[in-house]
């Protein structure tokens, strides 16, 4: 009996051992924790979360002040991939299904330059100047929306992007097999 | 939507292979049955029914289409696997409790055909031997030793009325694996053994023929690639090599690797067990790694454990090491370095 | 090289079906009254439209020229007017539209004048810019612009590899190309070594084309072996002839130029002769027409006509037809509408049957037989592949090499489950690379956003300082004030000259107010062009009173 504990005991101090020189010599350099929930984070710089950018609710959440749920553009996706980068389960999401992409456009022909929707846009996808109409850059646009409500002729819309030939992607296979129930 | 490919595709589906792998039992059973008399037909006929109307019972239950999943004929394969493991003239509630084992235990509580981690035979058997040894251990005799020779009436009598007007002792024996290790324990000489009347001129009398139908089954199904040579050759050459060593160090105690590869399971095992392409690892180093294990084990498993055979649990063992073979013996991809670059 | 063929693992004999379509010449295509030429055609940037509707087009005129590197330009087929410029079916798994030029044709079939090119003297960079301008573009399948495969570049090629092995059943454009016009083939294949300055030149055809491959020998000058392989599918994929051929593997992620290799296909060869001895754009292909069908064989088509003219020609699908599959039954796709042209990737077109082609058996679950891990010439694991692809695990399925598959269908079409394992790899691709998409986006996002933050600080501290500076002159001002009280003519002028300055500092500031433009990548800065160009016709039109 004491021989098998002490065979135990010593085996468990080696495996120990082992364990904590590992966790020395492989330690992998990380990023810190905001950089990672900021790369999780779509970036779409919206403030629907409460915070005025991705980045400041990254830090919210880094710091605990912040629940994973607060994202919409990002979705249930997005609190997934957060809830497996943080190790927590992933909390209740209602009305988080991700609307379709969409970005800004302005009509050319109402717009009368205010430049105020310049200045609401987070990643200065609009270019125009004072009293010039003012355009969009498609690729530049999160779709975020902030520049709506500033525009005092209510000359921007959200378009819903199309699908074409270079951004369709494959279907997922109907696989007929599939349990009913 | 359905993309490519298009092409009328290879003919080749589950139930033909199920089908292939039940034809090559066949010569297998023959031989059991010419051995060992007429019992083999009723285990084949309880289990296949038990396990049709279990599985059926169940694909029912899991609300998911009978017809294409019962015709896939792998509960069939499982059921036969099942009875020619199993002692012959046992009580049918034996049988019925086997298959209740394989097809709801192993097969479906883990999902189904294609997603379970253990071979569903193997579970049946292993479970029934730790529960009921007593059943698991009477064997019916070889042909010719036997103090009466049985008629198939006689052995459904059996297998449905208990022992009926004819004793156990009649027609039933203990494996040869089984009596090698209690004689030898006791101190009997190899050659003593030897000459016992169950034996044959390698293995068990009868049984010899038996594992080399089997064997010849095996290589019907290499011949039709229905497996390929890796999982039979490493899982013998594993078995052969431990008892050869064994037998080198104690030939008193271990029985020399013919005896070994041509009694038991070894060839049934070897060709048809080990390769369940579900349970079994599927690369190719993979699969060597995999068999030569379970071989390694089985002879292990004879030399020191307590029960009469050991493939089931070498089976079951080499089962959970599946995973991890199968992610470190990766084959070389194309235009990959050595690697893996 | 090439003494020795290699064998590469896995690969499968599905019925060949090349019979229906070879037997019968090329046939010639009656001129049709409307034509419609996708602007993409080939791998990378779409053409740039150079026409417009109402504009009178003639048989080989560009009509769309190559826009950035891979790209490549797009021609009339014949002479007449173009009637549109928009998005027009096109042939794609998706079925979704794209823009093309639609043509209608005046009849007379006038051409511009082509000048054959002098490959021999000229310069190189030259001739491929000239090639580019012709429209060349892999004829294989893949589209990729020849005149980049055509430039040796910093690796030197010491192989070129030409491809008729055509390993697909049913199809045999380039079976019938080498039978009819091995010596012009041939011919475009020595301007390819000469353009690439090759020593070795292999021609790999398959074996189960033997008159192909006793024209393409007896037509082959000194220096072009022209060798046999092993009928096996895929034994005409590019990696997998290259191994075949060489006993070279193609790196992952990489292109056989990386080991010194060039592999272009038997039409690439055809079209690039018509190119450079006749100064002819790529203006038709051979392109195979079976299955279903009254007549099938091969027809010289060109290059927008639409498909449904071109089923026509082959005298029509018989009753009983179930749909039509462009390219190979192994990897093409189902055509979605008939009014989707031929384009320069466009090799077959094929009319399913019921028995031919019926529909895929319902899959039942894997059985982890490892069929398709034995068939797969890439040396995948599918079975793993599949199962991580299925439970959208895309990192797992990515770290079994998910990427090194090519696609050939072989896995799907021995699994006894019936499986359909390549539809699971293309959606886990295309899933991963949108997300690498909106990786890229959302980082490029990020940095615009941290730009702008910054900016608004440099701007905020700019007017700080500024305002400091101000409050400081006023001050020296007020100081001086007193001592040179009065108003002197220097005083006025310095008023002036700060005047002046102001105004200055204003204008430059309205100059640099949208500072927004900096580190853009070129195709944003084009748009960003676009858009001011547009910009200045609204406000002339509007009588600049912007
Ligand atoms: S061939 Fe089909 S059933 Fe067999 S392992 Fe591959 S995917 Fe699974
Ligand atoms: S489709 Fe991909 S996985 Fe399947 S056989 Fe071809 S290369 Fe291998």
């Amino acid at each position: 009996m004491l021989s098998a504990i002490l065979v135990m005991a010593a085996i468990g101090l080696v495996l120990g051992g082992i364990l904590g020189w590992a966790s020395v010599s492989y330690r992998v350099e990380e990023d810190p924790l905001v950089e990672k929930i900021d790369a999780v984070l779509p970036q779409t710089q919206c403030g629907q979360c409460g915070y005025p950018g991705c980045k400041p609710y990254a830090e919210a959440i880094a710091k605990g002040e912040a629940e994973i749920n607060k994202c919409p553009p990002g979705g249930l996706e997005g609190i997934k991939r957060m809830a497996e980068l943080l190790g927590v389960e992933p909390p209740a999401a209602e009305g988080m299904e991700p609307k379709p992409k969409s970005i800004a456009v302005i009509d050319e022909n109402t717009c009368i330059g205010c430049t105020l929707c310049i200045q609401s846009c987070p990643v200065d996808a609009i270019i125009g100047a004072a009293k010039q109409m003012h355009t969009i850059i498609a690729d530049q646009c999160t779709g975020c929306e902030l520049c709506l409500p500033p525009c005092p002729v209510d000359c921007i819309a959200m378009v819903v992007v199309k699908e074409d030939v270079t951004t369709w992607k494959w279907r997922y296979p109907v696989h007929m097999m599939k349990r009913a129930a | 939507m359905n993309g490519s490919p298009y092409a009328l595709l290879a003919k080749n589906s589950v139930s033909s292979v199920m089908l292939k792998v039940m034809a090559a039992l066949i010569p297998g059973i023959i031989a059991h049955a010419w051995f060992f008399g007429p019992g083999i037909w009723v285990s084949l006929f309880l289990c296949t029914g038990f396990a049709v109307a279990l599985e059926g019972l169940i694909l029912l239950m899991r609300n998911v289409p009978v017809k294409p999943f019962l015709s896939d004929g792998s509960v069939l394969v499982t059921a036969w696997l099942l009875a020619l493991s199993l002692p012959t003239l046992a009580p049918w509630w034996l049988y019925a409790v086997g298959v209740v084992l394989a097809v709801l235990v192993a097969k479906h509580f883990y999902g189904g055909l294609g997603q379970n981690p253990f071979n569903p035979a193997m579970v049946g058997y292993a479970a029934l031997i730790v529960s009921f040894p007593v059943y698991m251990t009477q064997w019916p005799a070889p042909l010719g030793l036997a103090d009466h020779s049985l008629t198939l009436l006689d052995a459904f009598d059996l297998v449905f009325a208990g022992q009926g007007s004819i004793s156990p002792d009649a027609y039933t024996s203990a494996t040869v694996l089984d009596t090698w290790k209690t004689q030898a324990r006791l101190g009997l000489p190899a050659e003593d053994i030897r000459a016992m009347a169950m034996f044959g001129w390698a293995g068990a009398r009868g049984q010899e023929f038996v594992a080399a139908a089997f064997a010849f089954g095996g290589l019907l199904m290499l011949a039709h690639r229905l497996i390929t040579w890796h999982i039979p050759v490493a899982f013998l050459v594993g078995l052969a090599l431990t008892a050869g060593l064994l037998h080198l160090l104690d030939p008193g105690r271990h029985a020399d690797p013919l005896f070994h590869l041509l009694s038991g399971g070894a060839m049934l095992g070897a060709f048809f067990i080990a390769t369940d392409p579900v349970t079994a690892s599927s690369t190719p180093l993979g699969k060597l790694i995999y068999a030569g294990l379970a071989g390694f084990l089985t002879a292990l498993i004879r030399a020191f454990g307590g029960y009469p055979d050991g493939v089931a649990f070498a089976v079951l063992i080499a089962n959970i090491c599946v995973p991890f073979i199968d992610a470190y013996t990766q084959p070389r991809v194309f235009g990959h370095d050595k690697a893996g670059k | 090289m090439g003494d020795r063929l290699h064998t590469f693992n896995g690969g499968i004999h599905p019925e060949g079906h090349k019979a229906e379509s070879s037997a019968t010449p090329i046939r010639d295509m009656a001129l049709l009254p409307r034509y419609v030429v996708p602007l993409r055609q080939h791998i990378g940037t779409p053409a740039r439209p150079l026409v417009q509707a109402g504009d009178k087009v003639l048989r080989g005129q560009p009509i769309g020229a190559a826009e950035g590197y891979v790209s490549t330009a797009v021609h009339a087929p014949t002479s007449g007017t173009v009637i549109a410029v928009e998005p027009r079916a096109v042939p794609h798994p998706s079925g979704l539209f794209d823009l093309a030029v639609a043509i209608e044709s005046d009849g007379e079939d006038r051409a511009v004048d082509f000048t054959p090119l002098d490959w021999r003297n000229l310069d190189p960079s030259a001739l491929r810019n000239r090639i580019r301008d012709l429209g060349l573009a892999g004829l294989g399948g893949a589209v990729f612009p020849s005149y980049i495969k055509l430039n040796p570049g910093a690796q030197s090629i010491h192989t070129l590899i030409v491809n008729g092995a055509e390993c697909e059943p049913w199809i045999t454009c380039d079976d019938r190309l080498m039978r009819e016009r091995a010596a012009e083939t041939l011919q475009g294949v020595a301007i390819m070594a000469h353009a690439l300055g090759v020593k070795t030149v292999l021609v790999g055809i398959e074996d189960n084309k033997p008159e192909a491959l006793a024209a393409m020998a007896a037509a082959a000058p000194a220096g072009v072996e022209v060798v046999a392989v092993p009928t096996r599918y895929p034994g005409g994929g590019g990696k997998q002839l290259t191994y075949t051929l060489t006993g070279v593997e193609t790196p992952t992620g990489g292109r056989s130029t990386d080991v010194g290799i060039q592999v272009f296909n038997v039409g690439t060869a055809y079209s690039l002769y018509r190119a450079a001895m006749l100064g002819e754009p790529l203006l038709s292909r051979v392109v195979t027409v079976t299955g279903h069908v009254a007549r099938p064989g091969n027809f010289e088509t060109r290059i927008g006509t639409p498909l449904a003219d071109l089923l026509t020609a082959a005298g029509g699908a018989n009753p009983g037809a179930v749909g039509e599959i462009i390219g190979g039954p192994m990897m093409g796709f189902d055509l979605m509408d008939l009014a989707a042209p031929v384009t320069k990737a466009v090799n077959c077109l094929i009319v399913k049957d019921p028995v031919h082609f019926p529909p895929r058996p319902a899959p039942l679950p894997c059985i982890r037989c490892g069929a398709c891990a034995r068939s797969c010439p890439a040396d995948l694991q599918p079975f793993e592949m599949y199962w991580f692809s299925r439970a959208k695990d895309f990192g797992k399925a990515q770290s079994y090499n998910l990427f090194d598959c090519i696609e050939c269908g072989c896995c799907a079409y021995v699994c006894p489950s019936h499986i359909p394992l390549v539809d699971f790899f293309r959606f886990a691709k295309s899933e991963i690379w949108e997300r690498e998409q909106e990786k890229r986006a959302s980082d490029q996002a990020r940095q615009r956003h941290e730009f702008k933050e910054f900016r608004l600080e440099r701007e905020k501290q700019e007017k700080a300082e500024k305002f400091a500076k101000a409050a400081e002159k006023q001050k020296e001002a007020a100081a001086a004030g007193p001592a040179a009280a009065p108003a002197d003519p220097e005083a006025e002028k310095k008023k002036a000259i700060l005047q002046a300055a102001l105004e200055r500092a204003a204008k430059a500031k309205e100059g640099v107010t949208p500072k927004n433009t900096d580190h853009l990548p070129p195709r944003v800065e084009r748009e960003i062009a676009e858009i001011d160009a547009r910009r200045e016709q609204v406000v002339g039109k509007e009588g600049g009173e912007g």
